[in-house]
């Protein structure tokens, strides 16, 4: 029984870590500032608990057969432990746990402690059952205002958002089911929602934040590589959450102008 | 004490309703709630087995429930949860052993207020009975998730089963609340004033430790849910905005407005994480009984054990925060609750550490207990492993609300707890029940039980760090989590193998209760209260007599010693504690 359980802990324990290693299923391919620090983390985090794990599984499955009982086993070992040896891996987890938590941390801070810098693209990001919307600004650089009362997602758009077109503001505002950005520069993200709680989660550019109703959230990141990235709802938000679903089209500053122009041109 | 003790007992019952249905004795409250919660996990065993079915074959038709809607996988979702984490995870390992065998471990006759006590299962069963009709209400059941995150369960008009069956199911919780706060204030008040002569607090063994610190857990933050819940019921049907701002559903202005999304999640999950702590405690407790048991060897570590348990309890209530990294809280207290996140890891460590201490150097005999015991070990370190991921927010960026979470919090509270209970069952059986069960089958039962959940939760992490989202009714609509459906073909097909295993148990309970062979009253060469007195216990325990204890719980191996092992009651051996 003792070698049983040795070869099943052992199996499974080697057949567990074989596919983190050889990343069989992986972080999907980033394409955000953020990738290099998230992923190092990651891997770091991985390294380290990947050790603990395979010590801890290969010992137990180890201790199961070596001290299983035989007519031929010593006496046991009488001892109800060891302060010194108590002390000492506590100290050791305690400096492992809290030193990997520390270097997390800075990452942390230079994503969320402080906000966009200037020059940032702005975009608003809207969630409701079960669609997303992006509002750009336009050439004005303010957002129009909106009102709960003009709010029509069956109409979609600029009604879905309850955009106000009276307000001057407005004039110019762009709305969109479909997010565009510039390559390499940095996205001011206003996240709203105006019914229950979403979250946007863009696996590629490593960016996932709730959208709370009654909250309106600034975030920032930069995305890093042209390119089509898929947005999923990743809070649970009704029936329809699994079809929560937007693209986010990453392209060139030049490419980006076309498009927000020829946008702009469209309301006229 | 022993004064004390006597004050407390009551006469034993005549009659079938007076002795196993409203019943003031401890050992029958405990069985009743052991087949509560045996009810409760394959209620939601079937739940999980629909869901698994669904994701891969989301068109299939199936016998009986047909078609599996969106909103209808998301119901069962939900359900599957709160029956779980409640009526389970919550109701066995405390309400079940913990009522049977703490009066018992401690030297007492019963509870210190068997009506409370049996007050508090009934309202248990009651609240089971409210969330199982929320199934039978029109609209059926809510599809807010476990975790009932308003505005979504607060309004009605946000979707099927929004309307009454969110109604009995938060209803269900509040009742669920009450019955755990009865609970607790009988399992603290019964620690601290009903032990046995000589039965110092660094006498209990490990399990009544576990016991007595998920108490004051569950004193604490069952309180906290119960208003919550209550706050929850006023939004829902008096107009009440606490947790609701100005929303719009569907294109129509609901009429609330001010209200705190954040509110109910840091008043949910400051219930909620401890909410861990007891589903798992209690594992911990029995397993460290069952590794030295059959170690034939001293606990390694007793007073480490405790003084983790407690650090385990406090830091408990200080970390709920790591599940609202995610939520639009500031980003600076996410900081702080990482980091008392990442102290909560050293006890739990600590633990580790000394199960693998107390096996070193042992004679182990592999019965089945020990077999779920290894097996509770192996699983608490594999889940308890991806909380270190999960406690750094910059991780959670990518894992937060990913199959990651899923995999981690069902492999550390969900089958590690199990696993705990069966490891608690095969061992107790023979005490409750006076027979054996079969060897055989156990062993069959657990081997299939420990591959088939690692293979069905182990791959969870990989489809989580490829992004794969959870409460996702299918993965047909986004590319590239489609992609990702080899992975959930293989978790179905393991869940089907592992489900069908749990039969084995089954048959093996029932079979052995009525032809097992008969147990003598310490099978296993035990040390503590419990395997000194008949098999099954007398109304009061120990028929007459008070024990008197001299020894600590765990004094197997003792040199000298007559036997392997020395019993509590057995005259005073030297060392230990």
């Amino acid at each position: 029984m003792g070698l049983a359980l040795l070869v099943v802990i052992w199996l499974i324990t080697l057949a567990s870590t074989y596919f983190f290693v050889a990343k069989t299923w992986w972080l999907p391919l980033g394409a955000s500032a953020a990738t290099g620090f998230i992923d190092g983390q990651f891997t770091l985090t991985l390294v380290i608990m990947g050790v603990v794990f395979l010590a801890a599984q290969l010992s137990l499955g180890y201790l199961a057969w070596r001290y299983r009982e035989q007519p031929s086993s010593p006496a046991v070992d009488y001892s109800h432990g060891n302060m010194k040896l108590e002390v000492m891996w506590t100290v050791l987890t305690t400096i492992l746990f809290i030193g990997l938590n520390l270097m997390g941390s800075s990452v942390w801070a230079s994503q969320r402690f402080e906000g966009a810098g200037p020059g940032a693209v702005r975009v608003e990001v809207t969630g409701m059952q079960f669609a997303w919307y992006f509002r750009y600004p336009g050439p004005d650089g303010q957002y129009g205002a909106t009102s709960p009362k003009l709010m029509d997602p069956s109409a979609g758009g600029e009604a879905a958002v309850g955009l106000n077109t009276s307000d001057p503001a407005a004039k110019d505002d762009v709305v969109t089911g479909t997010m565009y950005l510039p390559v390499n520069r940095e996205v001011d993200l206003s996240l709203r929602s105006v019914d229950v709680i979403h979250s946007f989660f863009v696996p590629n550019l490593r960016f996932k934040q709730d959208a709370v109703p009654g909250l309106n959230i600034h975030m920032h990141f930069t995305p890093t590589a042209v390119g089509e990235y898929e947005i999923a709802c990743a809070e649970l938000c009704g029936l329809g959450h699994y079809k929560m679903h937007g693209m986010v089209h990453v392209v060139s500053q030049e490419d980006f102008d076309k498009w927000m122009m020829a946008r702009e041109a469209e309301k006229q | 004490m022993a004064t004390s003790a006597t004050a407390h007992a009551h006469a034993a019952p005549q009659g079938f309703i007076r002795r196993y249905i409203f019943s003031l004795d401890h050992k029958v409250i405990g069985l009743q709630y052991f087949f509560l919660a045996l009810t409760a996990v394959f209620v939601g065993m079937f739940l999980s087995l629909l869901m698994r079915i669904h994701l891969v074959w989301p068109l299939a038709n199936l016998p009986i429930v047909g078609e599996i809607k969106p909103e209808q996988y998301l119901a069962l979702l939900t359900m599957h949860g709160t029956i779980m984490v409640f009526f389970v995870l919550t109701t066995a390992p405390q309400g079940g052993f913990g009522n049977y065998f703490l009066p018992i471990q401690i030297g007492a006759p019963d509870m210190a207020f068997p009506v409370l006590n049996m007050m508090s299962f009934w309202t248990t069963f009651v609240g089971f009975v409210v969330i199982i009709a929320a199934f039978f209400v029109s609209g059926g059941a809510p599809l807010h998730g476990w975790t009932g995150y308003p505005p979504l369960s607060a309004i009605q008009q946000a979707g099927p089963g929004e309307g009454l069956g969110a109604d009995l199911w938060i209803t269900s919780i509040a009742i669920f609340c009450l019955a755990s706060l009865m609970g607790a204030l009988n399992f603290l008040t019964t620690t601290l004033d009903m032990r046995a002569k000589g039965m110092t607090m660094m006498r209990m063994p490990l399990t009544v430790w576990s016991w007595f610190i998920t108490a004051i857990l569950g004193l604490l933050a069952f309180g906290v849910l119960l208003s919550a819940g209550i706050l929850l019921l006023m939004d829902r049907n008096l107009g009440t905005s606490f947790y609701v701002p100005l929303v719009v559903v569907n294109g129509q202005i609901m009429q609330h407005k001010g209200g705190s999304p954040l509110l109910w999640q840091h008043l949910f999950w400051f219930f909620g994480h401890p909410e861990v702590y007891i589903a798992i405690l209690p594992g911990m407790g029995v397993t460290s009984q069952i590794l030295s048991t059959f170690s034939r060897k001293p606990i390694f570590g007793y007073k480490a054990m405790v003084y983790a348990m407690l650090s385990i309890g406090f830091f408990g209530f200080m970390v709920w925060g790591h599940h609202m990294f995610m939520s639009g809280m500031s980003p600076y207290s996410a900081f702080a609750f990482s980091l008392l996140t990442m102290c909560i890891g050293v006890p739990s460590a600590i633990k580790t550490f000394n199960w693998l201490g107390t096996m070193y150097k042992a004679r182990i005999r592999f019965q089945t207990p020990m077999l779920y015991a290894i097996g509770f070990v192996s699983l608490f370190v594999s889940g308890g492993l991806s909380g270190p991921f999960l406690a750094q927010p910059v991780l959670d960026i990518q894992l937060h609300d990913t199959y990651f979470v899923v995999g981690h919090f069902h492999l550390i509270m969900g089958v590690a707890a199990i696993f705990g209970m069966f490891a608690a069952t095969y061992y107790w059986f023979p005490k409750m029940f006076g027979r054996m069960m079969n060897e055989t089958w156990g062993r069959v039962h657990f081997f299939i039980t420990l591959i088939g959940t690692y293979a069905i939760f182990m791959p969870m992490h990989y489809l989580g760090i490829a992004g794969g989202t959870r409460r996702y009714s299918q993965y047909t609509e986004v590319a590239y989590l489609t992609r990702l459906m080899p992975l959930h073909r293989f978790m179905t097909f393991a869940a089907i193998i592992t489900i069908a295993a749990q039969f084995i148990f089954v048959i093996n309970l029932f079979w052995s209760m009525f032809k097992g062979p008969k147990a003598s009253d310490n099978p296993w060469e035990a040390t503590t209260l419990e395997w000194t007195t008949a098999t099954p216990p007398p109304h009061d325990n120990f028929g007459g007599v008070t024990p008197v204890v001299h020894n600590g719980p765990y004094e197997y191996g003792v040199p000298g010693a007559a036997r392997d092992y020395v019993m509590q009651t057995d005259p005073p051996v030297g060392g230990g504690h």
